[in-house]
């Protein structure tokens, strides 16, 4: 499904927590949407679910989602542990309910996933851990099989297996079936194989939008002598810097240019990659620094 | 199973390289599909794709329609071509610089190398 948000703000009050963002998914690829605590990722994905009436545009497949029933019966927005559950519920109502309110929901393989993550049917919703609240947000997300599929921090309480198997999964189901999936996660590292983009955004805005192959390629660690990193790189958007005695390390965005490659052997500095995680921290604002 | 840092694709490519050099993947045979790749490394299936279409430009791997990716015929011998190309320079230089660095006379280095080829090996 194609997404197409164009000029969407949202506040809440005084508080503006998506200013006039702009961006289109294409669509059928995973994307990670990043971003700190409060930068508007969940405002944001509420907005493209259609749960909030937009001030600026939000387009899936080229019609508003916002009351649009038909556009909404093709989306779902799972919030982190099944939030919106009733406590008082089982599962299999959760279920049960997830079938109704969309067309593409998959029955045997949501039962066939709840006992992969060792969800009773019959156990209430208010009775299961975090982790198992979490896993049955994936349930409800995957089973959904929706054109747009959207996982807010659904990792949250997983142990480490679990996580794994959820990863596994996903793919294997984006796979067999390919639609418009995005997941924000705070656990980058783990997650960014599995992004085909990344939506990065910060303070209510849109920071980038990009492959993240292409944005891995992007980030350089340039490390040698002090000065002779600060001469090399000179005019060039650097993220972060850090020196151990005469030895300094700048982290530098933007591809390289041959004639660059060559001035830093030259220079005797070291070039380096910059992992995803890294570069997340590096593009939005740093905690108690300045940018 | 990635360090996340460079280009997942390159990792992917520089993986099925070494494994035509090494002779595990063997002329004409068949590699293994994107989804398959994907799954095994955990990765996106279009990072996948794109590692093979690298390897498609670089004339290692060629198309069947509706198949799959198979070995150039002539890979290994290209590959092997290329590295002996940058071997002195990625390879020996490197060696000879930690040689000097930590007192290793270069006659002594010589003197291991012709072991090697006396033994008859590599």
């Amino acid at each position: 499904m194609r997404v197409e948000v164009q000029g969407l703000t949202v506040r809440y009050g005084d508080v503006t927590a998506i200013d006039d963002m702009s961006f289109t998914l294409s669509g059928n690829k995973i994307y990670g949407l990043l971003g700190r605590n409060g930068a508007g990722k969940t405002s944001l994905m509420s907005a493209l679910a259609g749960y909030r009436k937009p001030s600026g545009t939000v387009q899936l497949d080229g019609v508003p989602v916002f009351e649009n029933a038909a556009a909404m019966r093709r989306v779902c927005l799972v919030r982190h542990s099944a939030d919106a559950a009733d406590k008082g519920d089982k599962v299999s109502h959760v279920l049960e309910y997830g079938a109704a309110w969309r067309d593409t929901w998959d029955n045997d393989y949501a039962l066939e996933l709840t006992e992969l993550f060792k969800i009773g049917l019959r156990t209430k919703v208010g009775e299961l851990s975090l982790g198992q609240r979490s896993a049955l947000g994936v349930v409800i997300g995957l089973a959904s099989r929706s054109p747009l599929t959207m996982l807010d921090e659904s990792h949250l309480g997983m142990d480490t297996p679990t996580r794994y198997a959820f990863y596994d999964t996903l793919l294997h189901d984006f796979m067999a079936h390919p639609r418009t999936i995005m997941i924000s996660t705070h656990l980058i590292e783990e997650l960014s194989s599995l992004l085909e983009e990344v939506v990065i955004v910060d303070a209510g805005r849109l920071v980038l939008q990009e492959e993240a192959d292409v944005l891995r390629s992007r980030g350089t660690e340039v490390t040698g002598n002090a000065s002779d990193v600060d001469e090399f790189t000179a005019g060039m958007t650097v993220l972060g810097e850090k020196s151990l005695g005469r030895t300094k390390a700048a982290m530098v965005y933007g591809a390289l240019e041959d004639d660059q490659l060559i001035r830093a052997r030259g220079l005797g500095l070291e070039l380096g990659p910059i992992a995803l995680q890294d570069l997340f921290v590096h593009l939005t604002d740093p905690v108690g620094g300045k940018r | 199973m990635f360090d996340d840092r460079s280009p997942i694709y390159r990792q992917i490519a520089d993986r099925i390289k070494a494994d035509v050099l090494s002779g595990a993947l063997k002329a004409d045979e068949q590699v293994m599909s994107t989804n398959q790749y994907a799954a095994y490394y955990r990765i996106n299936p279009a990072t996948a794709a794109k590692a093979f279409q690298q390897l498609v430009d670089e004339q290692v791997l060629y198309k069947k329609r509706g198949i799959g990716m198979f070995v150039s015929t002539r890979a290994r011998d290209m590959l092997r071509a290329q590295g002996r190309e940058t071997f002195f320079g990625e390879v020996v230089d490197p060696m000879v610089a930690e040689a000097r660095a930590i007192g290793i006379p270069l006659a002594e280095v010589i003197r291991r190398i012709e072991q090697h080829e006396n033994n008859g090996g590599v």
